[in-house]
């Protein structure tokens, strides 16, 4: 894959619920934001357009189809679409711009979960025959999963309160758009009760509306249009197997798998904002990814400070990007993931120009 | 592959896991405008500040433009025919049997069409370029739906040429451009 | 970009129901049957992508999740595509995008369909709050604009009839299909029931259950598999809004530009010439002559007199034959459906085509349409590179 630059990223405030806005409504003014920072008006102004979404979690057929009608895609596009999140939009953009086929991308994200039971909603997504009769929700399969990583010893409650308190500092301090951010203490966080054991409520992430939007281009392009950028230097995502039971749940096989194809070890990493939906996964993930206390993680608070499903990773990349396009650092990592106790994981590594 | 089997008597070609979601719908801000007005028995469009185009029922953007629809424009109770079809499916707990109308109709003062039922007509004589106007329930059955509006029905009116459907003023079409 | 070229095609046998398999079984038993096409195991494989239309259909929310297992994906990457009807042809197309950027050297994409597991009327079009439920479906939505196409081209009401015939005829060649009706009638199709007029039963696809598999290689590898490759010339996608004032619904713009974009990329100016047979999206019967002018074969509003001519037809010996496998009238497994397509041309262009071979073919075009007739997917493959 070729060097792709990023030089824009926008996203929405996270909101628990987004009241009667609709999907157009969501996407509209992300992509409005993202387009302008470089001067661009519309889809019309890029060569490409991809975008990430699932129709179940507002429950109505084709969300993506209405997403259209926000881009002025008249006259028509080269548009694409993916039932995943948009960090695997990016991932088909840069596809085609690797391939020769566009410079320049629009990519976009958005979701509406605050119709449905989110957790609920993504026990549809397991083995139709076996697991989604049982209706096993998203967070009794993260807590089996904390459990494995409790019993054996490899954390503590003490580990994941910790995560959480920093991730709420940190959004307070970085982020306008988290959902949740303040200052609380491990003691506080360990003095709540089990919610779904041994998660606690706070271990889990929220539950938001929103959309974000990014705009990729070459090297060259970027460089044409004397912005800054931040470019990725290496990209890649595996799968795993769906049978929980057939997986070491203390590690993310598939994150070192793809960290080692992006190219992670290569140089130094200030930051990474990794897609934790659980507070316990964001220690299997550092440990993936090899991270260590040099590497500050999820300064925007991640995912458990605002998580907008199916635009969450792709915010992450935007996250590092934003960070070395305005200097503060020169080399990070993101990350996505989807499906149950994290299936499926993309890695990208960012550096600056 | 074929439909091979070991042990017949104990094949499972099929398990019922019945899934129920619940949901609780939004329509949208721009459509939550559409809808306060029909409760009202007004049809409302919004007008495009790019094309000048008027949508209706808008969903908040003109698609073609891909810009936030603001402006509200009230539209016509009188539509015209852009193509419709003869539907043989019978409707759930609708009182219309089949063969019933669907048509894209445009209401006056709209640049695009939208799906609604047409009635009190002989189905064969419907056309394209057609005047009907909208037949609405009893005011006190009015909710936020578009089936305030029960059907359209066919106007005593000259066509629209096919040239000027989509562009028909608020005011209206008594033959002349 | 890099060369790329179709080396292993595999498709299932396609069914209203195949209740011998799971969705697992069936996505497997496609994506088996390419890579023994190819002559690979599944170590071969470097990367899947899948796609399908909407969740709803079988009620699995991303079902790649599900479905890693079966299509050996652990510890690989795996994309799972959605661009409504279109995207059994843009899927194809993205796997494509893996090898001609050079980032992959052999990948296996797969599109399926288990329209038996869930009521797709149903989740085309479920009943939503707020808007009037007319249970039109997609025949609902399409017979306007066929009758519109109608009022424009002036074209013989039997026009469609002709089509539903032709492409049966041409689907009793093909023993995967799911419809198989050698001995189908103009009468017949005409006295089959008014659906949504001028919709009839028989001028309509069938719901099926299927699932339809490719593997796409770089240059290096395509020239050691077992069969000839099968160059992919050219690919385009394209998408408008299924709604804006103006919109020409009939003749949309978006394919128009599709067709000029991957024709120009396989250096074709004049498609009814220099394409050897083409396999389009006809999910209803009108739509073979409004595609015909929508993609170059036919002025506009002469479409019609291609079909009516035989110009379409294998058994008459047309001279650019569509559909011969017998299209999506003999076989609709609406994810798969496109991809089928893209297959089947590639399957002409290998000279493996069977019973529906067209004698000699050596380019050809795949084609692929979704949502309001707005999302487009093509692709040319030929023997030459």
């Amino acid at each position: 894959m070729k060097d792709i630059a990023i030089v824009s990223f926008a996203q929405s405030d996270c909101r628990r619920d987004a009241g009667a806005c609709n999907e157009v409504e969501l996407i509209m003014p992300v992509i409005e934001q993202a387009m302008q920072a470089v001067g661009l008006n519309n889809s019309q102004d890029v060569d490409f357009t991809c975008s990430g979404s699932c129709d179940y979690q507002q429950g109505a057929a084709f969300a993506f189809v209405m997403g259209v009608d926000a881009l002025g895609a008249v006259p028509p596009i080269k548009e694409s679409h993916v039932e995943m999140d948009a960090a695997w939009a990016l991932y088909e953009s840069m596809l085609k711009i690797s391939m020769g086929q566009a410079e320049s991308a629009l990519i976009y994200g958005f979701g509406k979960s605050s119709p449905g039971e989110l957790p609920t909603v993504l026990s549809q997504q397991l083995d139709p025959y076996y697991l989604a009769p049982l209706w096993v929700d998203s967070v009794s399969l993260a807590a089996l999963q904390a459990r494995v990583l409790l019993d054996r010893g490899l954390l503590s409650e003490q580990d994941m309160a910790a995560v959480v308190a920093r991730s709420r500092a940190n959004a307070k301090a970085n982020n306008p758009h988290a959902q949740l951010a303040g200052d609380v203490s491990v003691e506080e966080l360990l003095a709540e009760s089990p919610w779904v054991a041994p998660l606690r409520k706070h271990d889990c992430c929220p539950i938001s509306d929103g959309a974000s939007a990014m705009v990729i281009c070459t090297i060259e392009k970027a460089r044409a249009w004397g912005k800054p950028y931040a470019v990725i230097r290496g990209i890649d995502h595996r799968m795993e197997s769906h049978n929980i039971g057939a997986r070491d749940l203390t590690r993310s096989v598939s994150t070192e798998l793809a960290a080692a194809q992006a190219g992670v070890d290569r140089g130094p990493v200030e930051v990474a904002e990794l897609y934790a939906p659980f507070s316990h996964q964001e220690i299997i993930l550092s440990q993936a990814l090899g991270l260590d206390d040099s590497t500050e993680i999820n300064p925007s608070g991640g995912v458990l400070a605002g998580n907008l499903m199916m635009a969450s990773g792709l915010s992450r990349i935007g996250e590092v990007a934003t960070r070395i396009m305005s200097g503060d650092v020169r080399r990070g990592v993101a990350h996505a993931t989807s499906g149950p106790c994290l299936q499926h994981n993309l890695v990208a590594v960012l550096e600056a120009a | 592959m074929s439909e091979e089997t070991t042990s017949s008597e104990d094949d499972i070609t099929a398990i019922e896991t019945p899934v129920y979601l619940t949901y609780n719908f939004t329509a949208g801000e721009a459509t939550t405008r559409f809808l306060h007005q029909v409760r009202k028995g007004k049809v409302m469009g919004q007008r495009c500040p790019g094309c000048g185009n008027v949508y209706a029922p808008a969903r908040g953007s003109c698609a073609a433009c891909g810009l936030p629809t603001s402006e509200e424009v009230e539209l016509g109770n009188k539509a015209t025919v852009q193509s419709f079809t003869i539907v043989w499916i019978p409707i759930p707990n609708n009182p219309i049997q089949p063969p019933y109308i669907v048509a894209n109709l445009v209401p006056d003062g709209a640049n695009i069409s939208f799906i609604h039922l047409m009635s009190e007509c002989d189905n064969d004589s419907v056309h394209i370029g057609q005047r009907v106007e909208a037949v609405w329930k009893p005011e006190e059955e009015w909710d936020y739906a578009m089936d305030n509006i029960r059907y359209f029905r066919p106007l005593d009116e000259p066509d629209v040429p096919i040239e000027m459907i989509g562009k028909v003023p608020l005011s209206g079409w008594e033959g002349k451009a | 970009m890099q060369y790329a070229a179709v080396t292993g095609i595999g498709q299932t046998q396609y069914k209203a129901r195949r209740g011998d398999v799971s969705i697992a079984g069936l996505v497997h038993e496609a994506a088996q049957n390419a890579l023994d096409d190819a002559g690979l195991g599944w170590d071969a494989i470097e990367a899947v992508i899948i796609g399908k239309a909407p969740d709803m259909f079988e009620g699995v929310i991303m079902p790649e999740v599900y479905l890693a297992d079966a299509l050996g994906c652990s510890g690989k990457p795996m994309l799972r595509v959605h661009t409504a009807g279109s995207v059994g042809g843009s899927t194809a197309l993205v796997a494509a995008s893996h090898v001609q950027s050079g980032t992959f050297r052999r990948v296996l994409t797969v599109t399926f369909e288990k329209q038996s597991e869930s009521n797709a009327m149903w989740a085309l079009s479920n009943p939503q709050p707020f808007s009037p439920h007319l249970n039109a479906g997609a025949g609902g939505y399409f017979a306007p604009i066929m009758r519109e196409y109608m009022r424009r081209s002036g074209a013989p009401w039997d026009t469609g009839i002709k089509v539903a015939v032709k492409d049966r005829l041409h689907g009793s060649r093909n023993p995967l299909n799911h419809l198989q009706m050698p001995e189908i009638t103009m009468q017949e199709v005409e006295e089959s029931p008014m659906l949504w007029d001028p919709i009839r039963f028989l001028e309509s696809c069938p719901s099926s259950d299927g699932a339809c598999a490719m593997v796409i290689a770089d240059e290096g590898l395509a020239k050691e598999g077992p069969k000839a490759p099968v160059w992919i010339r050219g690919g385009a996608m394209r998408s408008e809004p299924t709604m804006y004032a103006g919109r020409d619904e009939v003749n949309p713009q978006a394919g128009r530009d599709c067709a000029a974009d991957v024709y120009a990329q396989a250096g074709i100016d004049d498609p009814r010439k220099q394409l050897d047979c083409a396999e389009v999206y006809v999910p209803f019967s009108w739509y073979e002559p409004m595609w015909l002018e929508n993609l170059g074969f036919a002025e506009e509003g002469e479409g019609w007199k291609l079909t009516m001519d035989g110009a379409t037809s294998l058994d008459e010996g047309g001279d650019i034959p569509w559909n011969c496998s017998g299209g999506v009238l003999c076989s609709n497994p609406i994810g798969a459906s496109g991809m089928i397509r893209f297959a089947e041309a590639a399957r002409q262009v290998r000279g493996d085509a069977g019973a529906h071979q067209v004698v000699g073919a050596r380019t050809a075009l795949g084609h692929a349409y979704g949502g309001g007739a707005q999302f487009y997917a093509m692709w040319v493959v030929s023997v030459d590179k």
